[in-house]
């Protein structure tokens, strides 16, 4: 009977260090889901824009514009992106020896995947306006719609709904690569997972992590298919 | 008046002259049709009339409006940019495989150039488009989108996009030359009506009996220059030169 109770009250013991253990693991990956969730939204609402202007330069009639653009998207998809969110953090120290405040640690972050983002966004958006038949140009012109209309009215919109899929990939890997941030001790989520998992000699904190990404991804593709279906009111 | 007057127009490919100092001329409410083998450069000369290409050399003149000419040196001269878009509102081109807008509804495809390049409102583009699909037989289709439709419709389609825009002369690019042979026929059709409206039109056709039939004046192209040219019957049942009886007989005999 004394030891029937004894174990349950061990057993209650425990299971509440336990519980413990799991609500400091929610509530501090909570923390720093916000920071990851930033990151992402950030990222994307910066780089898919700059990546339209970036895809312009590559596709431009002046040569030292297109040949700038190249090597630039060529570096940003030829290097890890761990070590472009580095030289950001660290390049204006040691190169510049300007002090660097912990404050600037989110911008570069930001500013590295925006960099990094917009040179993949720029060759999906590269793709899918040099896959539009010449005749949908023509009509334009012919039609008499400026260059610009054109542009707008006619090539942009069917472009969209062309570079869905691959934007989609390009939107899932952000997610998990926002986990990068970790390398300049930003914050996020995952760094907050990794100090967990070490502090609390367990693995769960990156089991929940990993939950996180997923749901978080799994959020995001079917947002994604979801603008898709939207999409296929023509073919 | 000459609608559209084409001299000595010249057009080189890389070296590979296509079109060998063509002249024509197209006017008011006439019917011109022009036919050909394929790579004899009837394509290529609509294209220079329509601004798809620059021509090396020569003239085009629209209701007397010069679009190019040529310098003492030789070389094209466009006319400005001004001139250019007035210019352009006076032809209209049907092409060969329609060249819809996919990502719109057939009535927006028709609207979107009067509302947007003519400058028309909403309403006028709308009860205008409307009209054009009545007249297409298409009464019914202003909501789908094109490729709910068949090839000829799709074809119809483009023709009252073309027309929207009240175009003074209007130029056809083998416009069934992607349909089944079935569909043709509609297409022929509505090319008659506009022809006994007074439409000025000129036609590339690979379909002899209806370029006899609707066209005024034929013109024959081989190998980038005009072979032949005269009254369409004339022309089709009783051709002169050697090239146009080989070309047309492999066509009545098949």
């Amino acid at each position: 009977m004394m030891l029937t109770v004894h174990t349950a009250a061990l057993l209650a013991a425990q299971s509440s260090t336990f519980s413990q253990k799991l609500t400091a693991v929610f509530t501090q990956l909570s923390v720093g889901l916000l920071t990851t969730l930033e990151i992402f939204v950030l990222t994307l609402a910066l780089s898919l824009p700059l990546g339209l202007l970036v895809s312009f330069g590559r596709m431009s009639k002046i040569g030292i514009l297109r040949w700038v653009v190249k090597i630039y998207i060529s570096i940003m998809r030829g290097t890890p992106l761990m070590l472009q969110l580095m030289v950001v953090y660290f390049g204006p120290y040691y190169i510049f020896h300007i002090n660097i405040s912990s404050e600037y640690r989110f911008v570069a972050v930001v500013i590295g995947f925006v960099l990094n983002y917009a040179a993949y966004f720029a060759e999906i958006y590269r793709g899918g306006i040099e896959s539009m038949p010449a005749g949908q140009y023509e009509a334009a012109q012919v039609l008499g719609f400026s260059r610009q209309q054109t542009f707008m009215r006619i090539i942009l919109p069917q472009v969209f709904k062309r570079i869905m899929p691959p934007v989609t990939n390009e939107v899932i890997t952000l997610v998990k690569d926002t986990s990068l941030a970790m390398v300049i001790s930003v914050s996020e989520m995952f760094t907050n997972a990794q100090a967990l998992a070490s502090a609390q000699v367990s693995v769960i904190p990156l089991v929940v992590a990993g939950i996180f990404y997923y749901i978080m991804n799994y959020v995001v593709a079917w947002g994604m298919e979801l603008i898709e279906k939207r999409m296929n009111y023509y073919r | 008046m000459n609608l559209l007057e084409m001299k000595n127009i010249g057009k080189a490919f890389d070296g590979l002259e296509v079109i060998k100092d063509i002249s024509l001329s197209v006017e008011e409410g006439e019917v011109l049709g022009v036919i050909g083998p394929s790579g004899s450069g009837k394509s290529t000369l609509l294209r220079c009339a329509t601004l798809l290409e620059k021509v090396d050399t020569g003239t085009i003149l629209y209701k007397g409006e010069t679009l190019v000419h040529t310098d003492e040196a030789g070389t094209a001269v466009y006319a400005p940019p001004a001139d250019i878009k007035r210019i352009r509102s006076y032809f209209g081109l049907v092409f060969q495989n329609f060249n819809l807008f996919p990502h719109f509804s057939v009535l927006r495809n028709i609207t979107e150039a009067p509302i947007h390049v003519a400058g028309q409102t909403k309403e006028q583009a709308v009860e205008n488009a409307r009209r054009l699909l009545r007249q297409m037989g298409l009464e019914d289709k202003e909501d789908a989108y094109p490729y709910q439709l068949s090839g000829g419709q799709q074809q119809r389609v483009s023709i009252a996009r073309a027309l929207a825009l009240k175009p003074d002369i209007l130029f056809f690019d083998e416009p069934t030359s992607a349909l089944d042979p079935e569909l043709t026929g509609e297409i022929l059709k509505v090319i008659r009506e506009l022809a006994s409206e007074r439409m000025t039109m000129v036609i590339i056709t690979h379909e002899m009996g209806f370029a006899r039939d609707v066209a005024d004046h034929i013109l024959f192209m081989d190998d980038g220059v005009i072979v032949e040219q005269g009254n369409a019957q004339e022309l089709i049942n009783n051709p002169q030169q050697e090239r146009t009886k080989l070309f047309l007989n492999r066509f009545f005999n098949q």
